[in-house]
């Protein structure tokens, strides 16, 4: 990173190979990024899993946050600009390619029989990791208790998933905060 | 005119779904779930469960594939013009991000006082059960939906997404397979495909 300063292009370049190669979600960009960063000596890899756990904490979609974090540590807010369009511009072009040729296709028998049999698969994929997050996240009863009451109140009681988080990050927030301040 | 409170909306929409999104694509899916599908109505279940299967199939990450693909079938559905689709997919996608830049770029700012925070791993340790249930009720949306009337719930399946009793044996699968196989989702949803054209 001392010394030359990387070119916005090239950033954008090296982020939308990163993009065009991540295949099913955010995860799987960690170890694409690792290599690419660290052949350009642009983050070493001990500064990663930092930069990973952060952008895992922050709100929004994990690998546009890794692309800020990274782009902006190489040239500051336009670097985080040129890694963040960079990582979204493949999907971007080959879900829109796709999107309009399903709605061409959408009522076609054959499209319709693969999809038919798709979406009860779908549902299991989403369950899956819920179940993984969930055996990671719910280290006591309480918050085994807290998933439990998110999922009641947002699927049969329609009540918005934004509240629910709301709420909690208060509730956590405050809980932490008189815990330390007792314990003193 | 109408077209342009569309447009509002949808950057509304997912500029809320992109501040509350903890935890990675599939957490982003509960929200964008609940927004699209069932509060606005933009789009149906089984258009929404094919959205997060192509999400999932193609490169990228899930959550901008599922904005780009939910932005431009908004429009698109809305007008019938293909290039107003297409509008619709980078407003959703930049409505998406925006929050992440201010959110990320003050963690910078403050990136050693934000590591060492015990209050913020607090915090954080009562948001991941949340988010874990959240997934869970986009999972449960896809399958029952629940009407009240007054105290009186009414549950009815999803017919789009399960055609009959195959479907459940799908879903049955798929879980063992991804759960207890930790086969790669995109082979779960190829098999799912071409069990669709064998069985139906």
């Amino acid at each position: 990173m001392e010394g030359k300063k990387v070119s916005l292009l090239q950033i954008f370049a090296v982020f939308a190979k990163i993009g065009a190669f991540t295949i099913g979600g955010g995860y799987a960009m960690i170890p694409i990024i690792q290599r690419e960063m660290s052949r350009r000596g642009w983050i070493s890899d001990d500064e990663l899993p930092d930069i990973v756990a952060l952008s895992q904490s922050a709100p929004g979609v994990m690998a546009v946050n890794i692309s800020i974090f990274a782009g902006y540590r190489l040239r500051g807010v336009a670097g985080s600009i040129a890694a963040t369009l960079g990582s979204v511009t493949p999907s971007f072009v080959i879900i829109l390619a796709l999107a309009m040729f399903f709605s061409a296709f959408r009522d076609n028998p054959w499209v319709e029989r693969a999809f038919k049999g798709i979406r009860p698969v779908v549902i299991s994929l989403i369950a899956v990791p819920m179940i993984n997050m969930a055996r990671k996240a719910c280290t006591s009863w309480w918050k085994w208790l807290i998933a439990a009451a998110s999922l009641l109140l947002v699927a049969f009681l329609n009540v918005s998933p934004i509240y629910i988080l709301l709420c909690v990050i208060v509730l956590g927030f405050s809980v932490t905060y008189f815990n330390q301040k007792w314990k003193r | 005119m109408e077209t342009l409170t569309l447009l509002l909306q949808l950057a509304w929409t997912f500029f809320l779904v992109g501040a509350f999104t903890f935890g990675g694509g599939y957490a982003m899916l509960s929200l964008l779930q609940t927004q699209v599908v069932v509060a606005h109505e933009w789009i149906s279940e089984s258009a929404f469960t094919d959205i997060v299967a192509v999400s999932q199939m193609t490169p990228g990450p899930i959550g901008i594939n599922a904005a780009t693909y939910v932005g431009y079938s908004v429009l698109h559905e809305a007008t019938g013009l293909q290039w107003m689709g297409v509008l619709g997919s980078g407003v959703a996608t930049l409505a998406l991000m925006l929050p992440s830049f201010f959110i990320v770029l003050a963690i910078v700012k403050f990136y050693t006082k934000f590591k060492d925070s015990s209050l913020f791993d607090g915090t954080m340790g009562w948001l991941r059960p949340a988010v874990a249930g959240l997934i869970g009720a986009a999972a449960v949306i896809l399958v029952v939906r629940v009407a009240w009337a007054g105290c009186v719930p009414s549950f009815s399946l999803v017919r789009e997404n399960f055609a009959d009793w195959k479907s459940w044996c799908l879903l049955g699968a798929a879980f063992v397979a991804s759960y207890w196989g930790k086969v790669n989702p995109i082979l779960v949803i190829v098999a799912g495909a071409v069990l669709g054209l064998l069985l139906y």
